[in-house]
């Protein structure tokens, strides 16, 4: 199996903080992943590294094989690894069909303005957004302003498709919908990695899972596996819980 | 299609000044084109990538300053203009790569620094710049009606290449990326966009008008000082026109510049001795009551015009 993403013993400090320790994975090409992790774990750290805005202090980032640890976050954007942000990060005087179009511009296959803004209202056709495309971005609803984001993702043109939470603050109906467009997305082609703290939101799309805890990564395999592991019930449930539980 | 049109009509109406006004019409004229010059120039930086440059004065010392020693070396006036913007351009984009990864107020605070320290160096040089004694710039051997017109013509120049160049950015990708990162950077960043370089070359493109207008201003005045040239004056001015006018939009520069010469000659008449203040005070107001510039309150006037009928 190649691997897409690949890191190796990635490390990430603030200070004192370590806040990504030691982590190493692979992500393979056409892979649905899951990241969780509770609360601070270190989650959206690992995308920050991944995608260069805060780069690794230690170890090594290769996607498709080139080695990226320390190329600026708009190269990356470039090469086909997109991200959406788990506190969303609209233009926000810009209008919906704008906002796509700058992702389709500088990071997709868009080849001037005209090109782009048609890219952009297929990505919003595509995402459900195409009665919103001349409304400006900041009057979206949250629920729509997540589907933005998601549109923009898909835009960059990319290969791989990172979602940081892309649920919190959503309610049930629009979980589903949007666990919807997530498998209609990797449908076509887009390898994704899901972060999320809720369990249940992952188990339905993910066929494999990876949980972080305090920066490193105590799991890593299918389902079923990680959500019997002892580690992994002890950093959601706590150590009392996993040893009346008897695992 | 409608700016070019605006701009075809903006060069007919100064074009006409000479014709038919009189010298003093010709100065105010002058002075017109060079604060829409800095308006629009500052507009690149200020207005369109976001970012609060007190650097103006800067360029606009900077430029008089280059035109002056090459014009006392001998090099014909045009050359020497064109010296001074191209210099300022290289000066903008090494400072540019310094300090444009400062934000909000600590980039203002740089910028600002740029200013003093250029000043401080031009004071110092005293062999090429005669440091504070100033420069006389050579007079250019014609009768002072004709040097008047000339120097109308050049500024009128720059101010229609300036506007050209706004609109041109205005729709391309340039300007797109710079909408983009005034509006949010990280994200502009991590949707690919080399906010570096273009923050620099919003940044260079701002210099260069600024360095050429202050380039004319010299041989205009004929005599020039350090207090003079890099007066922070030079730095506030446009960013108060834009704020005039409407920030990040193509017309709004040059309808700032002439509401604030407007508003300067009249209070200048009429408050002589308090003229300072007043002007302060009526920026203040119209800033605090007219947030997105005068431009903004047409628009939403016409638009609700065309609502109701």
């Amino acid at each position: 199996m190649t691997a897409l993403l690949e890191l190796r013993n990635v490390s990430r400090r603030f200070g004192g903080l370590v806040a990504v320790n030691d982590v190493t994975l692979k992500i393979a090409e056409g892979e649905i992943v899951g990241l969780l992790g509770p609360n601070g774990a270190g989650k959206t750290t690992l995308v920050n590294v991944v995608t260069g805005v805060h780069p690794a202090t230690g170890g090594q980032v290769l996607f498709e094989g080139r080695d990226i640890t320390r190329v600026p976050p708009f190269r990356i954007a470039r090469s086909g690894l997109a991200r959406t942000f788990q506190i969303v990060q609209p233009f926000p005087k810009m209008t919906v069909v704008e906002n796509v179009a700058a992702a389709a511009l500088f990071a997709g296959r868009a080849e001037g303005m005209a090109e782009a803004f048609e890219a952009a209202r297929r990505h919003l056709d595509f995402t459900g957004l195409g009665d919103a495309a001349d409304q400006v971005a900041s009057t979206l609803t949250l629920a729509k302003r997540k589907r933005l984001e998601f549109a923009k993702g898909l835009a960059m043109n990319p290969k791989l498709l990172m979602l940081d939470e892309v649920n919190a603050g959503l309610n049930s109906a629009e979980v589903e919908d949007a666990m919807r467009l997530i498998r209609k997305i990797a449908d076509s082609g887009v390898t994704i990695l899901i972060i999320e703290h809720i369990m249940k939101v992952v188990l339905s799309v993910s066929r494999r899972l990876l949980v972080l805890h305090h920066g490193e990564l105590i799991a890593d395999g299918l389902p079923e596996e990680v959500t019997n592991d002892r580690r992994v019930i002890e950093a959601y449930l706590g150590k009392r819980y996993a040893e009346k539980a008897g695992r | 299609m409608k700016p070019w049109l605006w701009l075809v009509v903006f060069v007919a109406a100064c074009a006409l000044v000479p014709v038919f006004g009189n010298n003093y019409a010709l100065r105010l004229a002058t002075i017109m084109c060079l604060y829409a010059g800095l308006a629009l120039s500052w507009n690149f930086i200020g207005g369109m990538a976001g970012y609060p440059s007190f650097a103006a004065a800067a360029f606009f010392g900077l430029g008089a300053y280059v035109s002056a020693v090459l014009q006392s070396k001998g090099l014909p006036i045009g050359v020497t203009w064109a010296a001074a913007g191209l210099g300022a351009t290289v000066f903008a984009a090494l400072i540019g790569m310094a300090i444009l990864h400062l934000k909000g107020h600590y980039f203002a605070i740089a910028s600002l620094a740029v200013v003093e320290v250029l000043r401080e160096v031009v004071n110092t040089a005293e062999d090429l710049t005669g440091g504070g004694m100033g420069m006389n710039i050579p007079l250019p051997g014609m009768p002072v009606d004709v040097q008047a017109r000339l120097f109308f013509f050049a500024m009128l120049t720059m101010t229609v290449l300036l506007l050209a160049v706004t609109i041109v950015v205005s729709r391309s990708k340039l300007g797109f990326g710079l909408r983009c990162i005034s509006q949010n950077e990280d994200a502009a960043d991590i949707l690919g966009i080399d906010t570096t370089f273009y923050k620099v070359a919003a940044f260079c493109l701002s210099a260069f008008g600024v360095a050429v207008i202050g380039a004319i201003y010299a041989s205009w005045v004929q005599y020039i000082e350090p207090p003079d040239v890099f007066d922070i004056l030079y730095s506030v001015k446009p960013l108060v026109m834009v704020l005039l006018g409407g920030l990040g939009t193509i017309f709004g520069p040059v309808i700032g510049a002439v509401i604030y010469l407007a508003l300067e000659e009249l209070v200048w008449r009429n408050f002589l001795t308090v003229h300072a203040a007043v002007l302060g005070g009526l920026i203040v107001a119209l800033v605090l009551f007219l947030p997105n510039g005068i431009g903004a309150v047409i628009r939403d006037r016409t638009k609700r015009a065309a609502v109701r009928s």
